[in-house]
């Protein structure tokens, strides 16, 4: 259903061009849940925000490769034809719901305009519609709530809230970028449990966008691990849990203090830091921080292998 | 085991907030005690007190009331030249290392500072124990010389650690330390902060929200929610046998470490209340899924369920033969 071949991505920074996204390909079926794996600076972020092309004027991207979205390319479309895909077809939900709700607006009206938008229904119709939804990503007083403003909730429901508006139009594809990661945790296991619940029922894709291993096992199917710009491994969730191939994967699952693992053992630490972009000009962009690097790491980049089973890895010596 | 008096004594500490007409209990008589050596986590969600309870210990904020115990004084009582002195016993590793650190200062002057204040050693002396701070948390010395803008984000919390332990105190407070980091480094954070301890024979009050970590750093747990300890124990019993219902959902809450491995859930209904307005009785009982009519009346004591754990629940209180069904 979207297919992402060959993204670049290159703004300026200091007179100087950067590629925080440099050839990231990947796909995401009907129905499908896939995870996009990394730290800060791997280039996730930037990748989502393309997907529906949200960059400020400003920072001057500039995009090359294909976003294939059924049957159109979302980097060739032009502004009018992504406003009739945002938000109806692919909708996204971002980290801090507060940023992303307008303030000065009551709960309802920030709701009903997604349908205002995007559907020709009458007012009373879509009153109906958005407090049914409220009601359906577990809020109570939903009727109550959309003469509200945002301020009034609590982290968690206005949550609820992103969550709500996003599904308002039954989009196909959600784009998730750490929706759980600025909740506590006993409200993070109540959001992802409504998302499990919701996807079933709409039968929405979801391009899920993490750093966090634990939300991964929750709920994707497959996974991307992205390292600094480039996908370094891709597999099925199962698959990278029990055989992660790429060193940067392995480490990752190692770093992680586990719940039954023996209190005070050293965890396995990641040397060094993400080199900035640009800064790794020849070879793997993990050699530096990897302990099996050899003479070859360091001059040349390995391209993503397949090692079947829809299992590929960016590596000169895989686990 | 230890017959020493503990490090650290906290008792019935409370730290009140007016805010507006009402008033926040952010920390609401709060007790438990640290050996040295040892590590004392303290964990709960957004507004349950650990962070204020942290900081009151140390007196960065005022408690309102109640007995900090520490090295045999009482902190609660020094005045304030005093408590100046004592600092340099007991210092805090802050969360974003980039807010606490002085931009306009190099990373030598950010390390010598608590020196000066507390009058330790000539000015020669001061430069090796600045190189050998950077060095013992594995920044290379030539580095005193760089900005905290010159570092990453792993590094600047070295340099937040290393700042603290320069003056070589007995206690540190380390307050969400590792969770603005993300995992690869935050494992290299977690790994020096148990050499340092070993080294250094430091004693850790480590406050954090993530499960993970606290049960990685900690000898002993204290679980917080709206300002009140819930339950106290060694790691072992915290973890594996817990006895208060919130501490039993936010473990159940942990998102699984496996895509096969199959957890029990307990979902926990509404968010957390108000902190300006807590729920009467026990704080917990609106979204406890065994609630009981005394728990809406009264407030729970802490009950002792063993000689290390401590649950401030009715359901843990033998006279009360009442069980939900």
């Amino acid at each position: 259903m979207l297919t992402i071949e060959n993204l670049k991505i290159e703004f300026l920074s200091h007179g100087r061009r950067v590629a925080p996204v440099d050839g990231v390909s990947f796909s995401l079926g009907q129905d499908e849940t896939v995870g996009l794996l990394g730290e800060s600076g791997c280039g996730k972020s930037v990748t989502a925000l393309s997907i529906l092309r949200l960059f400020p004027m400003a920072s001057q991207a500039r995009l090359s490769g294909a976003i294939r979205f059924g049957e159109r390319d979302l980097l060739q479309a032009d502004d009018a034809t992504l406003r009739g895909i945002r938000g109806k077809e692919i909708a996204m939900i971002f980290q801090e719901p507060m940023t992303s709700l307008n303030p000065l607006h009551r709960i309802g009206e920030q709701l009903g305009e997604m349908l205002r938008i995007h559907t020709s229904l009458p007012r009373q119709e879509i009153d109906a519609k958005v407090v049914a939804m409220l009601e359906r990503v577990g809020l109570s007083r939903a009727a109550q709530l959309v003469d509200e403003y945002p301020h009034s909730l609590s982290g968690g429901m206005r949550q609820r809230v992103m969550i709500a508006m996003a599904l308002l139009c039954q989009p196909r594809l959600l784009v998730c970028d750490e929706p759980t990661t600025a909740l506590d945790v006993t409200i993070q296991a109540q959001i992802l449990d409504l998302m499990r619940d919701l996807k079933r029922e709409q039968k929405t894709s979801i391009l899920m966008i993490t750093h966090d291993l634990g939300v991964v096992a929750e709920m994707c199917q497959r996974v991307v691990v992205m390292y600094a710009g480039q996908v370094v491994e891709q597999s099925s969730v199962e698959d990278l849990f029990d055989r992660p191939a790429h060193p940067y994967t392995h480490a990752l699952m190692r770093a992680r203090p586990a719940l039954d693992a023996t209190p005070g053992a050293p965890l396995t630490a990641i040397p060094g830091s993400v080199p900035p972009p640009g800064t790794v000009t020849q070879g793997c962009r993990f050699a530096a921080r990897c302990a099996r690097t050899q003479d070859i790491c360091r001059q040349e980049m390995p391209v993503l292998e397949h090692l079947g089973d829809g299992h590929s890895v960016r590596c000169w010596y895989p686990h | 085991m230890t017959t020493l008096p503990p490090l650290l004594e906290v008792h019935g500490l409370k730290k009140y907030f007016a805010s507006g007409s009402s008033t926040v209990k952010a920390v609401d008589d709060v007790s438990f005690s640290l050996a040295e050596g040892q590590t004392l986590g303290l964990v709960g969600e957004s507004g349950c007190g650990k962070s204020t309870t942290g900081r009151s210990v140390l007196r960065l904020i005022e408690p309102s009331e109640g007995s900090v115990r520490f090295m045999g004084q009482e902190l609660t009582l020094l005045p304030e030249g005093q408590l100046r002195a004592m600092r340099r016993h007991m210092q805090m590793v802050f969360q974003d290392p980039y807010a606490s650190l002085n931009p306009r200062m190099t990373i030598g002057e950010v390390l010598e500072e608590p020196l000066l204040v507390h009058q330790l050693h000539d000015r020669a002396t001061r430069k090796r124990k600045v190189a050998e701070a950077l060095d013992m948390v594995g920044l290379n010395p030539a580095y005193a010389a760089r900005h905290p803008h010159e570092f990453s984000g792993g590094q600047r919390q070295r340099v937040g650690i290393a700042r603290a332990i320069i003056t070589r105190p007995k206690l540190v407070v380390a307050d969400e330390a590792v969770s603005a980091l993300d995992v690869s480094i935050q494992a290299q954070i977690l790994n020096l902060l148990r050499e340092l301890q070993q080294e250094l024979g430091l004693t850790y009050l480590f406050v954090s929200h993530d499960l993970a970590v606290i049960r990685h750093v900690s000898d002993s747990i204290g679980v917080m929610y709206l300002g009140r300890m819930v339950e106290t124990g060694t790691c072992e019993e915290v973890y594996t046998r817990p006895r208060h219902p919130y501490t039993q959902a936010l473990l159940s809450a942990i998102p699984r470490e496996h895509p096969r491995q199959q957890r029990e859930r307990i979902i926990l209904q509404g968010s957390i209340p108000n902190p300006a307005a807590p729920p009467s009785g026990c704080h917990f009982h609106p979204r406890c899924p065994s609630c009981m009519e005394v728990c809406k009346t009264e407030a729970p004591p802490a009950v002792k369920v063993s000689a290390t754990h401590t649950v401030a629940c009715h359901l843990s209180r033998p006279e009360l033969t009442l069980r939900p069904t």
